[in-house]
């Protein structure tokens, strides 16, 4: 795998204190004044050059977001954020409106090489044999390219920045926009309703498998500015699409927020694997600084016999609240959740995942893994429910937490409902300590303390790292490692 | 040369001397066995030999090829050829058997100079060494001790041995376990690393391993210390007569 390897040594390379992506690019920009009010929507909508319709949506959203208060049930604990002190629209002033990739600014394509992530279709297509990897890149507000286009287009898959959608599929963004997270679903996702900037959009056609893997980049770049991206993947009856999505930020003493929202339509016998790599600047040693992660994601596996499975690999982040979820309305239908979550610092993760069973014979299958270091804390909550109607369902839970040190914590937080006697729920849960006995024995053999941390827990997840695509599992195990790096001392 | 000048040892969180003014020489090219009634300090000797916390060497010395190794830590000591076969293997779920040896190795080579083995040098180079130990590769694919009977994680160790090529091994009770068979699979393992620029110490209760790797020397250990050293034919007294008259002598 030579882009991989590439990729792995380009990024160690980046050697930024701890965090290796937390660079800066400086490249002039366009934003919107600072705080947030229905001229600020009309602002963005406007520059975006929306129609009327997505205006009136997102006016909705702000309406109903205006009325609405912080959730505060997660186990996370941070000063209020004043809403109106952050920008909410940045883009590269180079790349007002769509571009193809002769067109991009080159100190963006420099940013992406920096990170690791191949623009250049031809460069893409030298380094991975076999494996190709369409890229949605997202700096900011705004997705500057998408790879791969047109091949995508011959097998009839539309893979574009959300912006593009409602401007060229306005009939699939007016039927699915919203149809899994409604714009008052909650605080977050009302807020990024009102003020989305851009995000991936995905439709794969009817009975087709979908080429190669998509993928999007997030990265945060400019002061005091949020990141609100939205992805709407549609699979239709019996296609396949596999989908991940990467994000990083740079270093900065303040705190930055990011409140995406994730929509995912599974009609009958369709499947979609949607897996993240999340590693947004964590924040410093002592907890100053890091990006608030508020997210919603929700599939809808609205068919008979459909799939939605979702993994994620979290290391980054101050604050994690993530729950991706799976509405499980078909028969017969599945959900998958595979969490790695990795906390370190000061670092704050409540993440999980529900599984709601509607259809008959549904079932559903959770393995999440927390692994907390430093002073941080870790939190599985996660809810498993099963419909009157949904007969038959079937859930398997298993959470365990790897505690590093004694100053960290890890929690499970489990939620069970069965409202019928034929669903069959099984629930395990273990916490376990890395012991210096093992430390001892990997140094032994030559592994430095921090190798051996790695080694170990790189073990403890590989049954969610199985699931992750090939081409991402080198660089994750990687990842785990770096964001462990100072926990023993 | 391992050369161990009357060393104290405490452990570090309770006032509680293990090693009590311990001497000991072994020249490269040697094999030295340590025999001693339980509880005696022969796993403490190992460990800290290999740098383990949890002790605290309060006066004496260790120089392994003319350096002193106390500051070194445990992958320092690694890299300088040290390996201990532990009494007790630990178990690492999820972790391959390839993939653990593969990452010390490389560890290893890295820290001594050496370029990293590519994956079909190095599958080649532990295959062979696997066969003649008669373990299956395929309990390498599996998680490094995990679910391994006691006899499979004795073999192990000496399978890590072989591929870490150290200098210095040191193997605690690596007998105990094994059946007959897997006793002389092991034993001629060992003697097949016996060279001149290798120094090993082998602890055992039981003379029948010696029958099979003869050492140079055998010392008796019993509280702490060094009561007896002499030739082979010295384990065989201890087979008959066994420690009592170390132990009045100690008391
Ligand atoms: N980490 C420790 N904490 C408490 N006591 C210890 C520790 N390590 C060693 N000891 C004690 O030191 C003494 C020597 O132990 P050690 O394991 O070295 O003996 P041994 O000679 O290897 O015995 P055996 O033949 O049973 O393996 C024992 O009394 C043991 O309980
Ligand atoms: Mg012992």
């Amino acid at each position: 795998m030579p882009a991989v390897q590439e990729t792995i040594e380009q990024v160690r390379k980046i050697d930024v204190d701890q965090y290796k992506y937390g660079f800066e690019t400086k490249i002039d920009t366009v934003k919107a004044p600072k705080g947030l009010s229905e001229d600020i929507v009309r602002f963005i909508s406007e520059k975006k050059g929306e129609p009327a319709w997505m205006l009136e949506w997102r006016l909705e959203a702000y309406r109903r977001w205006v009325n609405m208060t912080e959730p505060t049930w997660a186990k996370v604990d941070y000063p209020k954020i004043d809403f109106n002190d952050l920008y909410y629209y940045a883009a590269p002033k180079s790349t007002e409106g769509p571009k193809s990739l002769d067109e991009v600014d080159p100190e963006l394509l420099a940013t992406y090489e920096k990170l690791g992530i191949p623009l250049r279709e031809r460069e893409v297509l030298a380094g991975v044999q076999g494996a190709r990897v369409a890229v949605d890149a997202v700096f900011d507000s705004v997705s500057v390219v998408t790879t791969f286009k047109d091949e995508l287009k011959k097998a009839g898959v539309i893979f574009c920045s959300m912006s593009e959608a409602v401007r060229e599929h306005p009939e699939l963004i007016k039927k699915y926009l919203g149809s899994v997270v409604p714009q008052g679903d909650n605080f977050y996702a009302a807020l990024n309703a009102a003020v989305f900037s851009d995000g991936s959009f995905v439709y794969v056609p009817e009975g087709v498998r979908c080429p190669m893997e998509l993928s999007t980049y997030f990265r945060i770049n400019e002061k005091q500015t949020g990141q609100f991206e939205r992805t709407l993947i549609i699979a239709e009856k019996g296609s396949y699409v596999s989908y991940l999505e990467g994000c990083t930020a740079p270093m900065r003493d303040e705190h930055q927020l990011h409140a995406a929202v994730v929509e995912l339509i599974a009609l009958d016998d369709a499947e979609i694997k949607y897996s993240t790599v999340q590693n947004w600047y964590p924040g410093d040693k002592n907890g100053k600084g890091g990006i608030y992660n508020f997210v919603t994601k929700r599939g809808d596996c609205r068919g008979d016999r459909s799939k939605i499975s979702w993994t994620q690999v979290e290391t980054g982040s101050a604050i994690t609240w993530k729950y991706p979820s799976c509405i499980l309305r078909g028969n017969e239908s599945r959900g998958e959740f595979y969490s790695i979550a990795v906390s370190n610092g000061w670092q704050q993760v409540d993440s999980g995942t529900k599984m709601i069973h509607l259809g008959k014979n549904s079932s559903s299958r959770i393995i999440s893994k927390g692994i907390a270091a430093g002073h941080s804390q870790n939190t599985y909550r996660g809810l498993v429910s099963a419909h009157r109607k949904a007969t038959g369902a079937r859930n398997f839970t298993n959470c365990d937490s790897l505690l590093i040190g004694d100053k960290c914590g890890a929690h499970t937080v489990p939620y069970i409902e069965a409202k019928n006697n034929t669903a069959h729920f099984e629930h395990e849960a273990t916490t376990s300590k890395i012991s210096d006995d093992t430390l001892f024995y990997c140094r032994q053999r030559g592994l430095s303390q921090e190798e051996a941390v790695a080694l170990v827990v790189n073990g403890f997840v590989r049954d969610v790292l199985q699931q992750l695509p090939m081409e991402f599992m080198a660089e994750t195990q990687k990842l785990i490692g770096i964001s462990l790096e100072g926990s023993v001392g | 040369m391992l050369e161990i000048k009357d060393l104290h040892v405490k452990l570090a969180d309770e006032d509680r001397e293990i090693l009590k003014g311990l001497t000991l020489t072994i020249p490269k090219g040697e094999v030295h066995a340590i025999m001693g009634p339980n509880g005696s300090g022969k796993s403490t000797l190992a460990y800290v030999l290999a740098g383990r916390d949890g002790y605290e060497v309060t006066s004496g010395d260790i120089l392994w090829d003319g350096e002193s190794i106390l500051e070194m830590e445990p992958e320092e000591r690694a890299a300088k050829g040290v390996f201990l076969a532990f009494q007790y293997p630990m178990e690492i779920p999820g972790v391959a058997g390839f993939t653990f040896l593969r990452t010390a190795v490389n560890a290893v080579r890295k820290a001594r100079g050496l370029p990293e083995l590519s994956t079909p040098d190095f599958m080649k180079f532990v295959k062979a060494k696997a066969e003649r130990l008669n373990i299956n590769t395929d309990m390498l694919k599996r998680p490094v001790n995990v679910g391994f009977s006691g006899g499979e994680k004795k073999r192990a160790e000496i399978l890590q041995m072989e591929v870490l090529e150290p200098t210095l091994c040191v193997l605690d009770e690596t007998d105990s376990g094994l059946d007959i068979d897997a006793l002389r699979i092991v034993s001629d393992g060992v003697n097949s690393m016996r060279s001149p620029e290798r120094a090993m110490l082998v602890i055992t209760h039981y003379q029948r391993l010696l029958n099979h790797i003869v050492p140079d020397r055998v010392h008796v250990m019993v509280d702490g210390k060094i009561r007896k050293s002499g030739d082979a034919s010295l384990a065989k007294e201890l087979e008959k007569s066994g420690y009592a008259e170390y132990q009045s002598k100690a008391a």
